[in-house]
């Protein structure tokens, strides 16, 4: 349906439109007079001030691996992130874990994890469905690398991020 | 609702399912009617093709009589059908025939409490690893309790500790505590593999599938227990923790490794085979599928796969690799040719062999290898060739595969036969040696793998295997069946039916073959039984089109 | 032949190639780039923002200094380091485009602001030299002549690069500067008609001894003409201004380029050096407009109470400092006051939002240009009342 914008009716002064050009132009010299005045602080001077102190715990750096309070990773190799990525950044081989391993009951563990940085997005959807609470957007931003393969982060890299996590999955955890 | 027409002999009965009468023949089970009435009944232990004990409780409905006056005739309702009793508790569908006036409610309140008491009762021991569980994806638990299940356990107590990581057999792994005790997979082997190994141990919430303590689950139909197990209690040891099996792409094709042609799904994922598993086709192999055939894949992927074409060892491009094939060929009279075919070739590619053989007026100097074994009397053929019936009828062989072999041996020591075309077989098999390979002016072979024959071979041609293409093959018992492709080929191997197109046009002009599916058409031209089909009207499931019996071949004797 | 040995043929020639030098690459071409980085300052403190601050001179790799030059604001080493880009940038000509005209027009959008510079008195008189490349009597003309050429080099580029945005920005510059040009024009001549020449330097002069036109005050006195004479003189200098900013496609008429509808108008497919002549094109006209401006309204390079640099006029007690000084007090006046009216080209761009085209089309068809007209007549009017 069509539907119709009523035009203002305009004074002959509206229509002019000088003085609303001197008026526009009064308020941008406000603004470069309090800038050069200093009074106005929006813009951070990047490499010198960085906001890493107040940035909020939701969010959404490099996507990490994490470990938990026993060492043992918790990815269990389900690729449900490998899936969920809309980029499809993540790539997982999974192996079965050793007998002998401490962990050997959780039996799944990835053999290689790597996500291309160059094509991650950020988007969390990997932290959102994971079901061990395995990988999280972590703060890091500020990820550089002169070569692609530099760009994609292994297993290592991702748990070197990631640290250790605790709490939230106590399944695994030995029963009392 | 059966389109059985052709035996009016079954009496019909009518039905009402969910307020609908249908009709249905006598003895169809209460949970296929539902089925074909487009109400899918949740099931565990029933399936079509074992017996039903039903012993899981998961495909209840309500069920109900007509209800009968004091001398025996049913009171009708309003509307001139009878009137319903019915049962005050819910029945299991999977162990009773629809019998006359029956009323089935699929989805009423009780039926869909039931459902959730069943669900609940079932994951009370369930360990929830659905993340490492390869079962997820294709799991009936997750399906069922997304379905018809409630979202939140009640369960206050600690779950029973069952077996884990257990080796069943070479090629299974159970984990006890994801098992739901519908005893699919005790009776499948006691059933169909006729091998009684399985069976459930421990008593009340302690008990767990075992194999017989002196025995081991071996046999060679053993993996068809893991597709049937509705949950990820057996797990095959190949394809375990491999990949989940919601990336595998899945491609309709059929097993190459016997005469019986069995219907399969291969599961891929970027040109990766991951797992094969039997398509359903109860004209050919049913459900089922031996263990050493849906296991024999991995040689697809080798890295020893042939990936360039070669002249005497050089790697040379496709166009030249050609023309001095057909350089070789031209240069000897049709005396000094012979060709031996293939018995795994596609009938499109065999039909291209025969052409080849018109350019090259070799009418006698071809055969086939024949391949036998020990039929199991399941589903493994003696023929161990997928397409002889194929070249028989194409005119590869005679009716006795591998009879002129002898010739080729004969021809080859005296010094007659000078150039050998091979597609696909090694030429040591067939009763050359490798002092008579050297003594041949080329050889011109066409393969996927090295072998004894190709370090010999003049020109050799890297082609494609059988998951990497298209065409159709006739199984021992005359079904036309089609290949997909599910994987491409490695580097620069070819379409096999392609080089031949190529070679037969260098040798002979050019052909105006340009898609698989002109040489299906020039091939029916050719030979009546194709006549009227093409490619995609063999459809998935194939189509008679040998109808007399062919004779097996015999074990022959030369290797 | 005479003429061509004559002491005064070399010092014309001489003189000349040195005022162009010293116009074209010691004010212009840097004027242009800190025009740049102005545009860009200014742009981002009007918005809040910092703007490039960074880009000091790379002393650090001269050996001795250990640390690179950052002048006070920071950031005044950016133009060197965008023109140091712009050349070594990968000069990509696109293979659907007519290569001889691509080419051609960047060079016809730079040149004409230029050549337009010769007739324009930037200073009195310097040495004995008058501060002006070529002082012809029809120097106004001479400028609305040439600085329209340079919608050849749009009209070329965006028809030569054979793809739909630049097209469009050609036709649609071609169409503004065709309407704002004569309205331009128009504009001028209530100035002529006062000063009664077309020759910038004797508008020039008629200001030092008249007083500014737009401030008749300046030389001492206000009379009944004068004031009369205002208000037409002011009107002028409203249409005048407008249509100047039209005629540079400078926002809020820069139709032709506007990203929002045409990606980048008529040189979208234009990079490196060649998207830069483009750009220095546009910012050499805005000189040469805020010149022009200046040359017309603003008195030039004459300041009340300052001698020229023949130590005529001003007050008396300067006199007693060398000519020459007050020369350069000239020059330095001249462009300080094209600086000022560059900073509110800027100032304008960075408040007002563009104009829809057909309202563009509508102001200079509908109302300059008949303001201008009617301009003509008052001015002639208030002329012959008051003689
Ligand atoms: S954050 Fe998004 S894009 Fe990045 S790896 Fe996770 S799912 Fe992929
Ligand atoms: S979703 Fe979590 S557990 Fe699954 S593979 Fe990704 S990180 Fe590992
Ligand atoms: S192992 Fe699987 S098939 Fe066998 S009883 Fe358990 S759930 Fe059923
Ligand atoms: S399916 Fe009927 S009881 Fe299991």
């Amino acid at each position: 349906m069509a539907y119709v914008v009523p035009r203002p009716n305009l004074t002959w002064k509206e229509k002019i439109y000088l003085p609303s050009i001197v008026a526009g132009m009064a308020i941008t010299f406000k603004h470069l007079k309090r800038m050069i005045k200093g009074e106005t602080h929006v813009v951070m001077q990047y490499p010198e001030e960085k906001w890493d102190k107040s940035m909020p715990d939701h969010y959404r750096g490099a996507p990490t691996l994490v470990t938990d309070e026993h060492g043992r990773e918790r990815c269990v190799a389900c690729q449900l992130c490998e899936f969920i990525c809309p980029p499809r950044a993540i790539t997982i081989k999974p192996e079965e874990i050793p007998a002998d391993n401490k962990f050997a009951k959780v039996e799944k563990r990835p053999k290689e994890f790597e996500i291309d940085m160059i094509r991650c997005i950020y988007c969390g959807l990997c932290e959102e469905v994971c079901p061990e609470q395995a990988i999280f957007l972590r703060k890091d931003y500020a990820i550089t690398g002169i070569t692609r393969a530099e760009m994609v982060h292994d297993k290592a890299k991702l748990y070197e991020l990631g640290g250790v996590f605790t709490g939230l999955v106590n399944k695994w955890n030995p029963k009392k | 609702m059966s389109t059985e027409t052709a035996a009016p002999a079954v009496p019909m009965v009518n039905v009402q399912i969910d307020g609908v009468w249908l009709q249905f023949p006598k003895g169809t089970r209460v949970i296929e009617a539902c089925g074909q009435a487009q109400k899918f009944i949740p099931r565990y232990c029933y399936h079509p093709k074992l017996s039903s004990p039903g012993n899981c409780r998961m495909c209840m409905v309500e069920m109900g009589m007509p209800k009968m006056t004091p001398d025996r005739k049913p009171v009708l309702g309003a509307d001139g059908k009878p009137e319903i009793a019915w049962i005050p508790r819910p029945q299991i569908s999977c162990a009773q025939d629809v019998a006359e006036g029956m009323g089935i409610r699929t989805g009423s309140p009780m039926v869909e409490e039931a459902r959730k008491g069943v669900l609940e009762f079932l994951l009370i021991n369930h360990p929830l690893d659905c993340p490492i569980c390869d079962q997820a994806g294709e799991c009936r638990l997750q399906e069922f309790s997304v379905e018809f299940g409630q979202g939140e356990s009640r369960f206050l107590d600690e779950k029973v500790k069952k077996p884990k990581n257990v080796e069943l057999g070479p090629r299974i792994t159970l984990d006890a505590e994801r098992c739901i005790l519908c005893t699919r997979c005790i009776r499948f082997m006691k059933e169909v593999a006729n091998d009684d190994v399985l069976g459930i141990v421990e008593r009340g919430s302690f008990n767990s599938i075992a194999c017989h303590p002196d025995r081991i689950l071996d046999n060679n139909y053993s993996l068809n227990t893991v597709d049937i197990c509705p949950v990820g209690a057996l797990t095959s040891n190949d394809f375990r923790f491999k990949m989940r099996v919601w990336f595998l792409k899945e491609t309709k094709t059929i097993d190459v490794n016997c005469g019986t042609g069995a219907n399969i799904i291969i599961g891929s994922r970027e040109n990766t085979i991951y797992r094969i598993t039997p398509r359903e086709n109860n004209d050919v192999n049913g459900v089922w599928l031996p263990d050493s055939h849906r296991l024999n894949f991995k040689y697809v992927a080798d890295e020893r796969r042939l990936t360039k074409p070669t002249v005497k060892g050089q790697p040379v491009d496709w166009r030249t690799a050609t023309a001095i094939a057909a350089e070789i060929l031209k240069a000897h009279t049709a005396e000094q040719l012979w060709l031996v075919a293939s018995g795994r070739q596609t009938n499109e590619e065999l039909f291209l062999t025969s052409r080849l053989i018109d350019a090259l007026e070799i009418e006698k100097q071809h055969d086939i290898l024949p391949r036998t074994g020990e039929a199991d009397g399941l589903l493994i053929a003696a023929d161990r060739n997928p397409n002889t019936t194929g070249a028989k009828l194409i005119g590869l062989c005679t009716s006795k595969p591998g009879s002129r072999l002898k010739k080729l041996v004969e021809g080859v020591r005296s010094g007659a036969i000078k150039t050998v075309i091979t597609l696909g077989e090694d030429l040591t098999k067939c009763g050359l040696t490798a002092d008579d390979l050297k003594k041949l002016d080329a050889i011109i072979a066409l393969d996927i793998l090295p072998n004894q024959t190709t370090p010999h071979a003049t020109v050799l041609l890297p082609a494609s295997a059988w998951v990497e293409k298209r065409g159709s093959m006739i199984n021992v018992k005359g079904r036309l069946q089609r290949l997909n492709r599910a994987v491409a080929a490695p580097g620069e191997a070819h379409d096999d039916w392609e080089i031949l197109r190529d070679l037969i046009a260098a040798v002979s002009g050019s052909n105006g073959l340009a898609v698989i599916e002109d040489v299906f058409k020039a091939m029916a031209a050719d030979h009546s039984e194709f006549a009227g089909l093409s490619l995609s009207k063999i459809g998935d499931l194939g189509l008679p089109v040998v109808t007399e019996k062919t004779p097996e071949p015999e074990p022959a004797a030369a290797n | 032949m005479d003429f061509l040995t004559s002491s005064d043929f070399w010092f014309l020639s001489l003189t000349s190639l040195a005022k162009t030098i010293f116009l074209i690459f010691l004010v212009v071409l840097p004027m242009v780039s800190y025009t740049v980085y102005a545009e860009r300052r200014v742009s981002a403190l009007i918005q809040d923002r910092v703007g490039p601050n960074r880009t000091g001179f790379p002393t650090s790799l001269i050996p001795g200094f250990t640390k690179d030059f950052s002048p006070f604001l920071g950031g005044l080493g950016q133009p060197v380091a965008d023109a140091v880009k712009f050349l070594l940038k990968e000069d990509f000509v696109p293979g659907h485009v007519n290569k001889l005209y691509f080419w051609l027009a960047p060079c016809l959008a730079m040149m004409p602001a230029i050549v337009t510079l010769a007739a324009i008195p930037f200073g009195s008189e310097f040495l004995g030299v008058k501060m002006v490349v070529a002082d012809i009597n029809v120097g106004l003309l001479f400028m609305f002549a040439i600085s329209s050429v340079s919608v050849y080099g749009i009209v070329l580029a965006g028809w030569s690069s054979n793809s739909k945005y630049p097209f469009l920005g050609g036709i649609r510059s071609t169409s503004q500067m065709i309407s704002y040009e004569l309205c331009m024009g128009l504009s001028a001549v209530p100035v002529l008609l006062v000063c009664g020449s077309t020759g910038l330097s004797s508008i020039v002069n008629y200001q030092v001894r008249e007083g500014w036109l737009l401030a008749p005050f300046t030389n001492g006195g206000l009379s009944f003409r004068e004031i009369a004479l205002w208000v037409p003189i002011i009107i002028a200098f409203i249409t005048f201004t407008i249509s100047m900013f039209a005629e540079t496609n400078r926002l809020p008429f820069d139709l032709p380029e506007s990203e929002t509808e045409l990606v980048a108008g008529y040189h979208t497919e234009y990079s490196s050096m060649k998207f830069a002549l483009f750009f220095l094109g546009e910012y050499t006209a805005m000189i040469a407009g805020s010149a022009l401006i200046v040359v017309l309204f603003l008195g030039g390079w004459h300041l009340p109470f300052i001698p020229d640099g023949a130590g005529q006029g001003g007050l008396n007690f300067l006199h007693a400092i060398p000519s020459w000084i007050w020369g350069l007090v000239n020059i330095t006046a001249f462009f300080a006051k094209v600086a000022v009216l560059l900073l509110v080209f800027i100032w304008i761009r960075w408040t007002l939002p563009r104009f829809r085209y057909d309202q563009l089309m509508k102001l200079g068809w509908l109302y300059l240009f008949e303001i201008a007209l009617v301009n003509i007549f008052l001015t002639a009017g208030i002329l012959a009342f008051t003689k």
